[in-house]
């Protein structure tokens, strides 16, 4: 059934993204709140809103009763989840279903198939798509390492196949070296965890980041091509592009044709996404988990393909086939987005929840800026640091840098510091610019103080 | 008597994790540097150091609870 009245159970910049994207399709929208968001602008733009809990996101966007208890009371028939919080909680989805409301995602079932690593390992191998070779179980012995070894091939990871962090990780690039490694990795093993079964797996030195965007109506899937998002700094993505320039034409075929594989194998409904680990040295691909809800970086997708995905996964979960085919989606041009986060990059990155007291925003062709700002609003300090997106799209790679320079130097945010001085640099950096960036990459080249530090603004 | 105010706004807590007790109980000695709680902001955690030395009087705000820059978080003998 068409959604009608729809409840958006986020805040910040994706709640703005929701709520324009369903009044786009003529839909009601009804905005969730903490006590401290009371201001925030999703709120100003929704029909209407609702207070949902105090400033704690665990007795507000988390709080899955007092959402139920506002979804009910305001007669929502549908509940986005943005992404974080609540968005890819099989808990919360049962509760929307067991109420008689949709849900704009999956089912609950298909969230904690994926959520679960193993599962969704299995689920990949199933429907024909690469994962990291490792052996099939616990490994006790170093015959039979060596053994697993030269089936999975060189360079191996060995890791305790108890516990989890990094304890005990070493890899080795050859047989000689993994008959030295794998007795200290079972001693170590076993004095951390009582147990010295290892577990094997190819390492992959350097890899990228690179992920594919998928659509479901449930029965049909389709992709909208792959992102790069390899530059990180803890494990949080800091800039992202679509497509990834540093794959050729057939890997990208086979890359995004393995994730439509797997999307159909699941039945999958709404939008997701497939994240791999790419070896640019041996041009090979690793699928590494899924993420069962709309992300950050959806919109360098969107720039690339001009398929609308918020819309579309509120279609789709609405109960509408999928709009376009597989083949009326063609790649056109390069776009990245970087994060702007209520952040000091010359102090360690330190949060900034100041008060935006004047803003200039970009504006162009091709420019984009997703935020939840506006003059005089104070930065909550309860939430995570993201104040907005700059998105750019342009002909190629180096026209899109070009534009992102020219994007962030027109940005004025009076009274905040943000992360737009990272990104001004990143433009400028040789290796950024020539696309040679991994992983590892970004902290490094922080650590190496390529940014100004100390006093600047 | 001397107050030791919150350097950010955030969300004050009175222990390191919710399994140990609190950084300081009355009576406790307070050394330039102590941490005496941490404040969460932006899912980030700073210390909370004071600034002088004393003799610890209590918590003016309660443990996990909003604060602003500038609030005292506690008070010092």
């Amino acid at each position: 059934m068409a959604i009608k009245r729809l409840f958006i159970a986020n805040r910040g910049e994706i709640a703005v993204r929701i709520i324009r994207a369903a009044k786009g399709l003529g839909i009601h929208t009804i905005q969730a709140h903490s006590e401290a968001d009371a201001d925030m602008l999703a709120v100003k733009l929704a029909d209407e809103a609702v207070c949902v809990g105090a400033a704690p996101a665990k007795e507000s966007y988390l709080n899955i009763d007092a959402l139920m208890a506002a979804i009910a009371q305001t007669g929502a028939d549908a509940v986005h989840p943005g992404y974080g919080f609540l968005s890819e909680s099989p808990a919360f989805v049962r509760a929307v279903e067991a109420a008689g409301v949709t849900f704009v995602g999956p089912s609950a079932a298909t969230i904690e198939r994926m959520g679960d690593k193993v599962e969704a390992r299995k689920a990949a191998e199933a429907a024909g798509v690469p994962v990291v070779p490792g052996s099939k179980g616990r490994v006790d012995s170093v015959d039979d390492a060596a053994a697993v070894a030269a089936e999975v091939g060189y360079p191996v990871m060995i890791k305790a196949a108890a516990g989890g962090g990094g304890r005990g990780i070493r890899v080795a690039d050859t047989e000689e070296e993994l008959r030295k490694l794998a007795p200290q990795a079972q001693q170590e093993a076993a004095a951390a965890f009582g147990d010295g079964g290892l577990y094997l797996e190819r390492a992959v030195r350097s890899p990228r980041h690179i992920e594919v965007q998928i659509l479901g109506d449930g029965t049909d899937a389709v992709h909208c091509f792959e992102r790069e998002c390899s530059l990180q700094r803890r494990r949080q993505k800091v800039w992202e592009e679509a497509g990834a320039d540093c794959l050729d034409d057939e890997t990208r075929a086979t890359l995004c044709a393995s994730a439509v594989a797997l999307a159909k194998a699941t039945n999958y409904r709404g939008a997701g996404t497939l994240e791999y680990l790419y070896d640019s040295a041996t041009n090979e691909f690793f699928f590494i988990e899924m993420n069962t809800r709309i992300q950050v970086e959806h919109p360098v997708s969107e720039m690339i393909t001009g398929v609308d995905l918020v819309q579309e996964m509120i279609r789709v979960c609405g109960g509408e086939a999928l709009s376009v085919r597989q083949d009326e989606i063609v790649r056109n041009g390069h776009s990245i987005e970087v994060r702007i986060n209520a952040e000091d990059p010359a102090m360690q990155f330190m949060p900034w929840p100041g008060k935006l007291e004047a803003m200039t925003v970009p504006e162009g062709d091709g420019i984009r800026f997703d935020h939840f700002l506006y003059e005089g609003y104070q930065i909550p300090p309860f939430y995570d640091s993201l104040l907005g997106k700059v998105i750019v799209h342009a002909p190629t790679r180096n026209e899109a840098i070009e534009k992102m320079k020219t994007a962030l130097q027109g940005i004025e945010l009076k009274g905040l510091k943000t992360t737009i001085p990272l990104h001004l640099a990143l433009a400028d950096d040789p290796d950024v610019r020539a696309g040679n960036f991994h992983t590892q990459w970004l902290e490094p080249w922080l650590d190496a103080g390529n940014l100004p530090t100390g006093g600047a603004s | 008597m001397a107050d030791i105010q919150s350097p950010l706004p955030g969300t004050f807590y009175h222990k390191p994790s919710p399994e140990e007790p609190a950084f300081k109980s009355a009576g406790d000695a307070v050394a330039v540097g102590d941490v005496i709680g941490l404040v969460e902001v932006m899912k980030t955690f700073i210390e909370v150091k004071s600034e002088i030395a004393g003799s610890f009087s209590g918590y003016s705000v309660d443990d996990a609870s909003p604060v602003t820059a500038g609030q005292v978080l506690a008070t010092l003998d």
